[in-house]
């Protein structure tokens, strides 16, 4: 195993057995997952920008925010999402308590609820291109799609990643030794969730 | 340049990993050698090298680009090359100047010395390092296939819209989706060397510790973690218009053609401080150790390369004063634009107070180092005359403004690159480079450089445009057009010379850990370093640690030689790692990292290092065959590239970081013969 | 060594130097003629002068400290100073106030070039790929390639573009705007002198983006007013028995009234409006000046001319007798 160092450059890491010391005591997964959300926020930020640069700049006459969009509809899909966050905390903390089996419960809850997200989207978009919007109507249209298509994109992968945690779990191949691993992955889905309670507010509900 | 790996002992029995069925599907081991040794290597110093040696190759083909580009316009009216064929070139001349030289050069650089700098023994994520570098290779691959298929990309390399949007054929889609693969290189690679350089340091070298080549690698890795997706998102945006008929940039459903150009500039402007800081880190690590001073003002190094990093955000549309922005936001960017020269200003001042009452010796890295700083000013001082916006008005889109960035990027970082290769050559490579050579390769291309650049100010106050394939007599451009075609042969023949210093010394020397006498720790490692890096991890106690442990001062401040190295310190509360069986079995952390912090010289441990692994190369592998399908609108050939990359993503994350079957490495006195019967 | 360094330095001032002894260059921006040009280069000038004394500044401390302090067999080791805070703070402070100093005239000029001038001639600049053309609305005139402005009064430019990005520059009259599709960006030509005033396009259009030149042409007051009422006037009829009949009939035979205007006998609105062609000395985005054996080439094959441009005749290809009738059918069109 690995020394415990004294290091004079005053970072007093707790050094979890298992994990060398590192500068600032978290994790180089840990520091790699908040770059990356921290890059995410940018990619977000220039599409969810582009969106409000077109609003109200489409061809009058043309198909708009006001003709397709059913709030009380969206709310409950976001609720869904928001819940998944809820459940995504659970199983962290099932993890570290040692319960395995409520990890797995939780985790594919999260999955589940994440799924029923993506899918209540993709019926609202089929509804949408129904109504005649497409992804080639005017600014709005591409806008909307390709914001809301980039996020749902990512909850899939979010969801990918959690079918993977469950699967890894079963086969034993998840301790509570790699919480850290469930806590990375609920990250990455918080993020994701925050990201559409920003579209949700800016997109859907200012008007 | 091939590098001369010390052989490893082991016996062959133990090579074969116990699983796979398939010979060559077997992980391979640290011990893999040759061709699928390289294809397979997560080692940082592997990868450096892999990375500067393809951007090299890619300089002189952007080199040969310009070439053609300097023949067609060397006098008036020439028919040498087609309208079409001169702006695929000139398009490509930038595209893979800006993104398959400068960029992966300096990430070859930062890959191979920021951990030896830092004293640790890799990067944070070696595959993802690995990663990065095939998906740089395969994207600058894919985007060159263009030439081959239809046509290179022609709108620049800027891809203003509506133009971009519009060109027929797919030369624009090659140039969107390459760009697109090679950020995704930018990016993994950022994650990664910032990891490291946060976590992964040595004992007692805290930031301020770091030497500045770090700390300027790292602003540039941050910069490039926030800028890339901004030009992702504008490319896919790009993209769609053109496969999909979306309306991002549709004049005609009511898109503004500047929404590109505020996101393009977004990402473009950090683009070049990315492209500036690593060399302005080199030169601040050669200027040191060849004036025998300090770095004069570290801190405010440090703190005005943070301040560019800032600040270069707010400065975007100074690429935009043309545009009709209107007179508020052009006076707002033109103060941003003018006051981003206070830190940079800043730098060439404490370059200068470097070198001032320094004992200066001329090697060839001193001589490109003091060029860059020559060469920089011309180019920053131009740059300061952009911004102001009247001027601009009739400098933008000319030849002065070609004039200033190539001030900036061939006089600034290429200068800079040149001598941070000169510099750390015998560290990579075990060999010297002629002094000779390389001095006549420094005058030649300083001449070269400034005859081929220097008239470009005044044929651009002249009034000659950028972009146009010819120009007519009577303008006033014959004679300084003829200048710069002959100065850019001149450049053309000192990288020959180059070259042929390289050739001329492949065979390997006995080199030395510290040819130099320099300051920082890749010096206190053999030339070329064991595949560990660190005997043992160093422990530092004071910024330019290798300096200080050679030399005392006496009572006026000057060095004064130590009769004997110091030691290592020894660390509070070290336990001496037993060489036995004892953990070695399981990697400790997932990223196979494993520093075993000892005392004493005749404690062999067994370092640890991650094994080698194909899956980054078959990852990266996925990449291009999506963006083909995607170009030709195959579907099934896009699902099959997306399969085979997700794919290849799980195999690799399923796959530990150190492989159970994998042999540790020894230190290099061991007689190899105590090695463990590691079980599987 | 020290001789080469100075060579160095030498001929890069030499060079410098050279720039304002340069042989003629109608597009030089350094020789405004025109107010707003001169307000520019008026500003520029102290600009360039700090810059190069900095540049002397700077490169003669470079040369200063690599002639003196190289290192010599019997040098001493340098003493190992780590930075200066008062010449921290003063080489910060100084740049800073420069640039301040350069900063308040540049936001002043700024402001005062974007004032609306006074009674100034309307002109409707329209980018094509690669041609400009102007339309005089309050005149009532459409023509192409040259913009016809009198002396001494502001000309109000306002500019679109119908496919991609250009920019309108004329340097020895004023600075260069962008002409953004979708955009109405506006700028302002002042000339003080009749004279021709060459300039071009300066954002990348496309192929033939080298071959989009502009020229303005600046007349006294009399003289434009006469050029507009002849342009305002009827064009030439090519009745029967004229000069021009047959190539008027070709006119319409080939295709060419598909895409060009003139008045009274086509509508076509791809390429430049043709009633008064012969009244401009250039032609094809101002590559050509207008004559015969010009016409001759550019009608025998205008792609291989100005590659990717929008002509291509419909009647291709023209024998050299269509040529013939149809260039004097052109010079009628005055």
């Amino acid at each position: 195993m690995t020394t415990t160092v004294t290091a004079s450059s005053g970072s007093h890491a707790e050094v979890d057995p298992g994990h060398p010391p590192t500068s600032t005591g978290l994790s180089n997964e840990k520091v790699a997952m908040w770059a990356f959300l921290g890059s995410e926020c940018l990619l977000f930020g220039s599409l969810i920008s582009t969106y409000l640069l077109f609003k109200g700049q489409s061809q009058p006459g043309t198909i708009g925010p006001d003709d397709v969009f059913d709030i009380p509809y969206t709310s409950v899909s976001s609720f869904v999402l928001l819940m998944s966050s809820l459940t995504m905390v659970l199983s962290l903390a099932a993890i570290q308590r040692g319960d395995h089996r409520l990890t797995r419960v939780w985790i594919l809850t999260t999955a589940l609820l994440g799924a029923s997200f993506v899918a209540g989207q993709a019926y609202e978009f089929t509804v949408f291109v129904r109504e005649g919007m497409n992804l080639r109507v005017n600014l709005f249209s591409s806008s909307f799609f390709v914001l809301t298509g980039f996020h749902g994109a990512h909850v899939t992968i979010g969801v990918l990643m959690l079918l993977s945690l469950y699967s890894l779990s079963m086969r034993g191949k998840l301790p509570t030794s790699k919480a850290e691993t469930v806590e990375l992955v609920g990250l990455y889905w918080h993020f994701v969730d925050v990201v559409w309670i920003v579209i949700f507010t800016l997109i859907y509900l200012i008007p | 340049m091939a590098i001369v790996t010390p052989e490893r002992s082991g016996s062959p029995a133990l090579q074969q990993p116990l699983n796979a069925p398939v010979r060559f599907l077997r992980r391979p081991t640290g011990y893999t050698k040759g061709l699928w040794g390289w294809m397979t290597t997560v080692d940082h110093k592997k990868i450096g090298i892999m990375y500067s040696a393809s951007a090299f190759i890619f300089f002189l083909i952007g080199g040969l680009e310009a070439l053609l580009l300097r023949v067609q316009l060397g006098a008036p009216d020439q028919t040498f090359l087609r309208a079409d064929t001169y702006n695929q070139l000139f398009t490509m001349h930038g595209t893979t100047m800006i993104f398959l030289v400068i960029m992966p050069l300096s990430a070859g650089l930062a890959n191979y010395l920021l951990p030896l700098m830092i004293g640790a023994r890799d990067v944070a994520f070696p595959r993802i390092n690995a990663f990065g570098f095939w998906v740089f290779l395969v994207g600058g691959l894919f985007m060159y296939s263009s030439f081959f298929l239809g046509g290179a990309p022609n709108g620049g390399w800027f891809g203003y819209v509506p133009l971009s949007r519009n060109i027929p054929g797919h030369n624009m889609d090659y140039w969107a989706f390459g760009l697109q693969i090679l950020g995704i290189a930018s990016l993994t690679g950022a994650i990664n060397l910032i990891v490291t350089v946060i976590n992964m340091r040595a004992p007692g070298m805290s930031l301020m510790r770091m030497p500045i080549f770090v700390w300027m690698s790292l602003i540039a890795q941050f910069l490039l973690l926030f800028a890339i997706p901004v030009i992702t998102v504008a490319l896919f945006l790009l993209s769609f218009d053109r496969l999909f008929s979306t309306n991002f940039f549709n004049v005609a459903a009511g898109s503004d053609p500047l929404l590109w150009q505020h996101l393009f500039w977004l990402f473009g402007h950090p683009e070049v401080y990315i492209l500036i800081l690593p060399a302005m880190g080199i030169v601040s690590e050669v200027l040191p150790v060849f004036s025998r001073k300090p770095l004069f003002g570290y801190q405010v190094m440090v703190f005005s390369g943070i301040a560019i990093g800032f600040m270069g955000w707010g400065v975007w549309a100074h690429h935009m004063f043309a545009s009709g922005l209107g007179p508020v936001a052009v006076s707002a960017f033109s103060a941003s634009t003018m006051f981003i020269a206070v830190p940079t200003g800043v730098k060439i001042f404490n370059w200068i107070s470097t070198m001032w009452r320094g004992k200066l010796t001329f090697t060839t890295p001193m001589m490109f180092a003091i060029g860059f700083v020559a060469m920089f000013t011309i180019g920053g001082l131009s740059g300061v005359t952009h911004g102001v916006v009247p001027g601009d008005t009739q400098q933008t889109d000319t030849y002065y403004i070609v004039a200033h960035f190539h001030y900036v990027l061939f006089g600034g970082s290429m200068f800079g690159l040149f001598a941070g290769a000169y510099y750390w050559y015998p560290k990579f490579a075990g060999r010297m480079l002629d002094e000779r050579l390389g001095k006549i390769h420094f005058w030649l291309m300083f001449l070269g450089f400034n005859m081929t650049f220097g008239p470009f100010h005044i044929l651009g106050l002249q009034g000659m445009p950028r972009r146009i394939y010819t120009y007519p007599e009577g303008r006033g451009w014959d004679v300084w057009n003829m200048v710069s075609t002959i100065g850019s042969f001149i450049i053309a023949l000192s990288i020959a010379v180059f070259i042929l210093n390289m050739w001329k010394n492949r065979k390997p020397q006995e080199v030395g850990d510290d040819p130099w006498d320099a300051r920082t720790l890749e010096w206190t490692i053999p030339s070329p370093p064991p595949e560990y890096n660190f005997k043992e991890i160093p422990l530092v106690t004071s910024r330019d640690e290798l300096w200080h442990r050679k030399y005392t001062e006496d009572e006026h401040g000057r060095s004064v030689r130590r009769e004997v190295v110091a030691e290592q310190p020894k660390m509070e509360g070290t336990e001496v790692e037993p060489s036995g069986a004892e953990g070695n079995a399981t990697p400790d952390h997932v990223d196979g990292e494993e520093a075993h912090e000892g005392s004493g010289e005749e404690h062999e441990e067994h370092i640890h290092m991650p094994s080698p692994s194909y899956w980054p190369l078959v990852t990266s592998l996925g990449l291009p065959v999506i963006s083909y399908g995607m170009i030709y609108k195959t579907w099934a050939v896009a699902i099959l590239g997306g399969v085979l990359t997700v794919a290849s993503l799980y195999a690799w994350a399923l796959e530990p970081a150190t492989a159970p079957e994998d042999t540790p490495v020894h230190g290099p006195d061991t007689s190899g013969d105590d090695l463990e019967a590691v079980p599987a | 060594m020290r001789r080469n360094r100075r060579l160095a330095a030498l001929s890069a001032t030499l060079l410098v130097l050279l720039a304002a002894c340069a042989e003629n260059a109608p597009q030089d921006t350094l020789k405004a003629q025109g107010p707003i040009a001169r307000q520019i280069n008026d500003l520029m000038n102290p600009v360039f002068i700090v810059a190069g004394l900095v540049f002397v500044l700077v490169q003669g401390l470079v040369l200063f400290a690599v002639i003196k302090f190289r290192a010599r067999p019997d040098s001493p080791e340098p003493q190992q100073i780590h930075g200066n805070t008062r010449l921290e703070v003063g080489w910060t402070l100084a740049p800073a106030l420069i640039l301040l100093a350069v900063a308040v005239p540049t936001i002043a000029t700024i402001f005062d070039l974007a004032r609306e001038p006074e009674n100034p001639v309307h002109v409707t600049v329209i980018g094509h790929q690669f041609w400009w053309e102007y339309r005089y609305p309050d005149l009532g005139v459409v023509t192409a390639n040259e913009l016809r402005m009198p002396v001494g009064r502001p000309v109000e430019l306002t500019l679109n573009s119908d496919d991609v990005i250009h920019s309108y520059w004329i340097p020895a009259l004023a600075g260069k705007q962008d002409v953004v599709p979708g955009r109405n960006n506006r700028m302002q030509l002042i000339a003080e002198e009749p004279g021709h005033y060459l300039g071009q396009c300066a954002e990348f259009c496309g192929d033939s983006h080298a071959n989009m030149r502009a020229k303005a042409i600046a007349m006294t007051p009399q003289d434009f007013d006469a050029w507009v009422a002849s342009q305002r006037a009827p064009s030439v009829k090519a009745s029967p028995g004229t000069a021009g009949e047959a190539g008027a009939l070709l006119f319409s035979q080939k295709g060419c009234g598909g895409c060009h205007t003139v008045e009274g006998v086509s509508e076509g609105t791809i390429g430049p409006d043709l009633t008064h062609f012969a009244s401009r000395t250039t032609f094809a985005g101002s590559i050509y000046d207008t004559n015969d054996a010009n016409l001759r080439r550019w009608l025998r094959d205008p792609q291989g001319e100005k590659p990717g441009n929008a002509m291509i005749i419909p009647g291709a290809p023209l024998t050299p007798d269509e040529i013939t009738e149809l260039i004097v059918y052109l010079n009628t069109l005055r």
